[in-house]
């Protein structure tokens, strides 16, 4: 029950009729869920992309005969070809990075519970709120209907009627230029390769749509934080998923309109016939290309980058703040340094900013930037490394209750550190002659992004779900999900930085040609069988979540007697969140073990006589 | 659980630096005269990166061990944190990350920040979808004129040669690297369509081709034989099998090769490249 | 701890010393006064601003990123300086005028709902409207001097800014619109707050449109 003053006031009726409720909702906690739904749908197309990929690399020219029915151009009697699997490489990427990570922490968990947890009904901008949902959903709509533009010959004659650039019907599933999208080879159009007609096309405007989608979201967020928090509830009371959340959404604030700039300009490069990334003098597939002359490509790598770079930081920083709040809830101890957990989440995502130029070291641009953006890299190490001393003090000395979210949020700690410590080694200008663009980036950035990142997700998803859905997950079969897919994540990523040792490029559709490559084919093979495990557990938690919903075991209002707002309402929070009462903040978030306290949690809302734990 | 969960995190740690440590997959051998120092460079680093992911796992499995909730009668230690230790640690930290980036620029230095040498050999290296041109200058130590409104694939004019141009009379274009040892060479990137990439592994060295762009690069190959040369940009389909080979010769056996006009240039290219083996991998 | 106390918190957890007396305003953003979850949510007056400044962020973040592409491309060698048509001269003014017309609305409704407020406003909005048709006859203008989109990235941009900051005007005038389509009533209390604030906002909007197509206007005109 919430605590404060008892200001009954009349509270506005929940809405009725099924399509309010459910569909058009300008419920912050609906929309949550929705954004939660479209990253789970979308986590499924990207994961089947990547087991292909992982297929036709263990055992090239194979005949898959499911692939030859349903891709017959692409996979022409059921093997893949080169394109083919490009085309997974880069819809792949497009769809994890954009509709899984940059959707679920974000607008699914942020939506759901920053409202909550700084005491607020709802968002400043429900209408809006509702709106930068479905602009995401139909960016990816039109994200999938590249898929089957270039896939599929019926939906791709159709498509090729838009116009020259707009050829489609290729085979494949999509662009090939990778998720960069770099230019020229994606502004050319399809001289330069299958899959780059329509579906870069597609693509360019899928990911325009998303941009606009993320910045209400972003307005959305900022506003809420700074101007709605509840009686008490300081900046400096607000629990660490908040922080997360609010410089997340100021890093997309500031970096998404940037890669729509740069969309446009590449868009208008491919159908306008104007030539901001395309060079003069190009001789491509056997003739020239008059038309184009002038433009850069680096200029391209430039924008993309510097959207790109605040974009791995907007997937990870919600996981981090997940983590910080998980890991001191059941560890019932406080989290270690708050002040410094927040001064490194803003340095984190500040830096971010600033250090763009690290994915270009090798492009061609001046050596002298090259140098600066390698010092400010690795000096982003020191507030990670912060959080991560924050984490470990954390633990020490706690009393730890291995729960499911538990479990995951200390395997996001571990698996940062893996993923973030060979940053130290990318990050700096003469190793990178070496390791720029093979497998060992690609280890790198899957555990940071690809796996902490995922971690920090199921974290929130089994510590929330009781609170969204008014019932438990399955603990036995979250810690069968965590037990696998901890060990299964290693196996598959640890292995990729021994194929960068040996010099292993990236985006090979095949390994065959070279022979320095021949040695690792008993490690392709071992990722290979450790992916498919991996990806096939993971229908134990698609299966716990869904039948959890209706047959889980009843949660009460704070079944792990934690200590924020969300857990002094009911599970399900009602219509308004805090039934017409304004909760009042006594305290920090994380009082736990407070000396002379009758439990072992203080909440939020516990009046008292000094106001502890505020800093 | 949590000893099992300790016990599993460290094991994790053991077998991923036994798997570095053991050295079964490493760099190829290193060919030029700055790979020394960036294997160094790497091994300095690899050291640091490698104790601080093994602390951090270490310490991680230690305190899930030792802190798990066995006994309900206590309670946590109640701390928000100790701000003495937050400046130590961020301080070396600091310290150590800094210190590694400066050193990481070292190499780069003298590759980037400074002009190849006088007396470098340089090749004009043009790359296309999905194959690689070299154009060596001949005797004469002049590059023939080229313009891309002059290439023409089916013509086998690749780099758009200009055949009027008295200079361009002794160049050859052909598909290998072909460089004297211990001798500088320059390399002038270029590229006809996309972004492609030159990647050695053994040379430990990596440069874009950019188009529009000629990026001047320069290094020393101090071992003779024949490597294989990967693109390593994502530049279309056949990305995967965009391959050709360096070649790297004594300066007698160079000299005669790169003397010679096209069409010998290449039947003696022939000859030689099945002369040197690639290296045992 | 004194004993009765702990005994009261012992019994339910929530339930301080002192109930239910509130304790004052510490630091928070006084969200705490006036009704908050009613059949309306109450109003508060920073929303409005706070969201155009955070709006203004994410649109000036895409225009620098266009005008640095400007100015990388500048410095190829096949960039060809294009000579500004004069409606675009002439737009700039009809612009600035505005901004000042806009300027004397706001000024007219902190002294009370008037026509003269709806006078100002409407032709606010009528010079916004002037201000696109000018910038669509510059584009005429470009076309009949064999300027185009494609080819030379100076003419892309031409088109190019032009077009952006015109959407984005679009969206103010829509705001102008609504504004002057309320503009007639006279509101009282809360009504009448908001819609003051609504002003500001439009107007911090509306200058903002207008300093942005100025700096356009002189990138595109000295710098080549």
């Amino acid at each position: 029950m919430a605590d404060g003053v008892h200001e009954e006031v009349h509270r506005h009726p929940a809405p009725t009729g099924f399509i309010r409720k459910y569909i058009f909702s300008i419920d912050h906690k609906v929309i949550g869920i929705q954004y939660i739904l479209l990253a789970l749908t979308a986590v499924v197309v990207g994961l089947v992309m990547s087991v292909l990929m992982r297929m036709n690399l263990s055992w090239p020219g194979t005949n898959w005969p499911i692939m030859g029915t349903l891709f017959p151009t692409g996979a022409p009697g059921g093997v893949m070809s080169p394109e083919f699997y490009l085309s997974l490489v880069t819809m792949h990427g497009t769809i994890m990075v954009f509709f899984v990570l940059t959707t679920a922490p974000q607008g699914g968990f942020g939506n759901y519970f920053l409202p909550i947890q700084i005491g607020a009904d709802d968002m400043a901008f429900p209408f809006l709120n509702m709106m930068s949902f479905w602009v995401t959903f139909v960016g990816f709509v039109v994200l999938l209907l590249a898929i089957f533009a270039e896939g599929n010959v019926t939906v791709g004659t159709w498509v090729s009627k838009l116009g020259e650039s707009f050829a489609a019907g290729s085979g494949t599933v999509g662009p090939i230029g990778g998720w960069t999208g770099y230019a020229p080879l994606s502004a050319l159009g399809k001289i330069a390769g299958p899959g780059q007609g329509a579906g870069v096309n597609l693509w360019i405007i899928s990911i325009a749509i998303f941009c606009v989608g993320s910045l209400l979201g972003a307005l959305n967020f900022i506003t809420t934080l700074l101007n709605m928090r509840t009686r008490g509830m300081t900046l400096m009371r607000m629990p660490l998923t908040c922080w997360a959340w609010f410089t997340t959404a100021i890093l997309a604030l500031l970096s998404f309109p940037v890669l729509l700039g740069g969309g446009i300009l590449l868009l208008l490069d491919r159908v306008a016939g104007t030539s901001f990334f395309i060079p003069g003098g190009l001789y491509v597939s056997g003739s020239l290309v008059p038309l184009h002359n002038g433009g850069s490509p680096l200029l391209w790598q430039h924008l993309f980058w510097f959207f790109g770079h605040p974009e791995v930081y907007i997937a990870i920083l919600p996981g981090m703040g997940a983590t910080s709040h998980i890991l001191s809830t059941f560890a019932r101890k406080p989290i270690f340094g708050y002040r410094a957990m927040v001064f490194a989440i803003f340095a984190i995502g500040m830096l971010g900013f600033f250090v763009w130029g690290h994915h270009m070291f090798m492009s061609g641009m001046s050596p002298y930037s090259a140098v600066a953006f390698s010092i400010l890299t690795l000096s982003i190490g020191v507030p990670s490394a912060i959080k991560t001393f924050n984490w470990l003090g954390t633990l020490w000395g706690a009393k730890i209750r291995f729960t499911t979210p538990m479990l995951f949020a200390i395997g996001f700690v571990s698996l940062f550190v893996a993923g973030g410590i060979t940053g130290l080694v990318l990050g700096q200008t003469s190793l990178d002659f070496f390791f720029h663009d093979t497998y060992f980036v690609t280890a790198h950035f899957h555990l940071v992004m690809g796996v902490a990142s995922i971690f920090g997700m199921f974290a929130a998803t089994y510590f929330w779900f009781p609170k969204m859905f008014g019932r438990l997950m399955s603990e036995s079969l979250g810690k069968f999900h965590f037990w696998v897919t901890f060990i299964g994540v290693y196996a598959i990523f640890v292995p990729f930085h021994a194929m960068g040792m040996v010099g292993m490029p990236r985006r090979y559709a095949q390994f065959g040609e070279y022979e320095f490559l021949k040695n690792t084919h008993g490690l392709v093979l071992f990722v290979t069988v450790a992916a498919i495990i991996t990806a096939v557990v993971q229908l134990v938690f698609y299966f716990n979540f869904f039948w959890s919903m209706f047959k889980g075991k009843k949660a009460g209002d704070n079944p792990w007697e934690a200590t924020t707002l969300e857990w002094t309402i009911p599970s399900p929070p009602p219509h308004d969140n805090f039934a017409g009462i304004v909760p009042v903040v006594y305290r920090g978030p994380y009082e736990f073990a407070v000396p002379g306290a009758p439990q072992d949690y203080v909440m939020q809302t516990q009046p008292g006589e000094a106001a502890v734990g505020s800093h | 659980m949590g000893r099992v969960l300790g016990l599993v995190i460290w094991l994790i740690t053991l077998g991923s630096v036994g798997m570095f440590v053991s050295k079964h997959w490493w760099f190829p051998e290193s060919i030029s005269e700055h790979g020394g120092a960036v294997d160094r460079q790497f091994t300095i680093t690899i050291l640091v990166v490698g104790i601080a992911f093994a602390a951090a796992q270490i310490g991680l499995g230690w305190v899930v061990w030792k802190y798990r909730d066995s006994s309900a009668a206590t309670r946590a230690t109640y701390s928000h944190g100790n701000n003495r230790l937050e400046v130590v640690w961020t301080v070396v930290t600091a310290v150590i990350f800094i210190s590694l980036a400066v050193m990481g620029q070292r190499v780069w230095a003298a590759l980037h920040l400074h002009a190849a040498p006088p007396g470098s050999y340089t090749v004009e290296v043009v790359a296309q979808q999905f194959s690689w041109n070299f154009h060596y200058h001949g005797k004469d130590n002049v590059f023939g004129r080229t313009d891309p409104k002059l290439i023409d694939d089916s013509a086998l004019n690749y780099v758009g040669l200009d055949d009027t141009d008295p200079n361009a009379k002794d160049d050859a274009v052909v598909s290998t690297l072909v460089v004297p040892v211990n001798r500088p060479i320059e390399l002038i990137l270029k590229s006809k369509d996309v972004t492609h990439s030159f990647f050695v592994p053994q040379l430990r060295f990596k440069q874009d081709l950019v188009p529009g762009m000629a990026i001047p690069v320069h290094f020393t190959v101090n071992k003779t034989g024949k490597y294989e040369l990967a693109c390593a940009e994502l530049c279309g389909m056949n990305h995967y099998k965009m391959k050709s080979y360096m070649l790297v010769l004594p300066e007698d056996e160079f000299n005669e090769l790169v003397n010679l006009p096209q069409d010998k240039f290449q039947a003696r290219r022939d000859e030689l490249l099945n002369k040197y083996q690639l290296p045992q991998y | 701890m004194a004993t009765v106390t702990s005994a009261k918190t012992a019994a339910k957890p929530g339930v301080g010393p002192g109930w239910p007396k509130p304790p004052g305003n510490n630091g928070s953003n006084g969200n705490g006064r006036g009704k908050w979850f009613g059949g309306r949510r109450p109003f508060s007056k920073d929303t409005y601003r706070i969201t155009v400044w955070i709006l203004l962020a994410a649109i000036v973040m895409m225009f620098v990123a266009l005008a640095s592409s400007y100015i990388v491309l500048s410095g190829n060698p096949e960039w060809q300086p294009v000579r500004m048509p004069r409606a675009f001269m002439f737009s700039t003014g009809l612009i600035l005028i505005s901004s000042v017309t806009m300027a004397a609305a706001r000024h007219q409704l902190q002294q009370g709902p008037s026509r003269k407020y709806q006078g100002w406003l409407l032709a606010t909005l009528l010079l916004g409207l002037a201000f696109l048709g000018c910038q669509y006859a510059g584009w005429k203008q470009l076309v009949n001097a064999g300027v185009f989109v494609s080819g030379n990235p100076h003419s892309s941009f031409y088109y190019l800014f032009t077009g952006a900051h015109g959407v984005h005007l679009l969206g103010g005038l829509t705001a102008l619109a609504y504004l002057a389509v309320r503009s007639g009533r006279v509101l009282v209390g809360e009504a009448n707050e908001k819609r003051s604030a609504a002003t500001d906002a439009v107007t911090l909007y509306w200058h903002f449109m207008d300093g942005l197509w100025v700096s356009l206007f002189l990138l595109l005109w000295l710098w080549k």
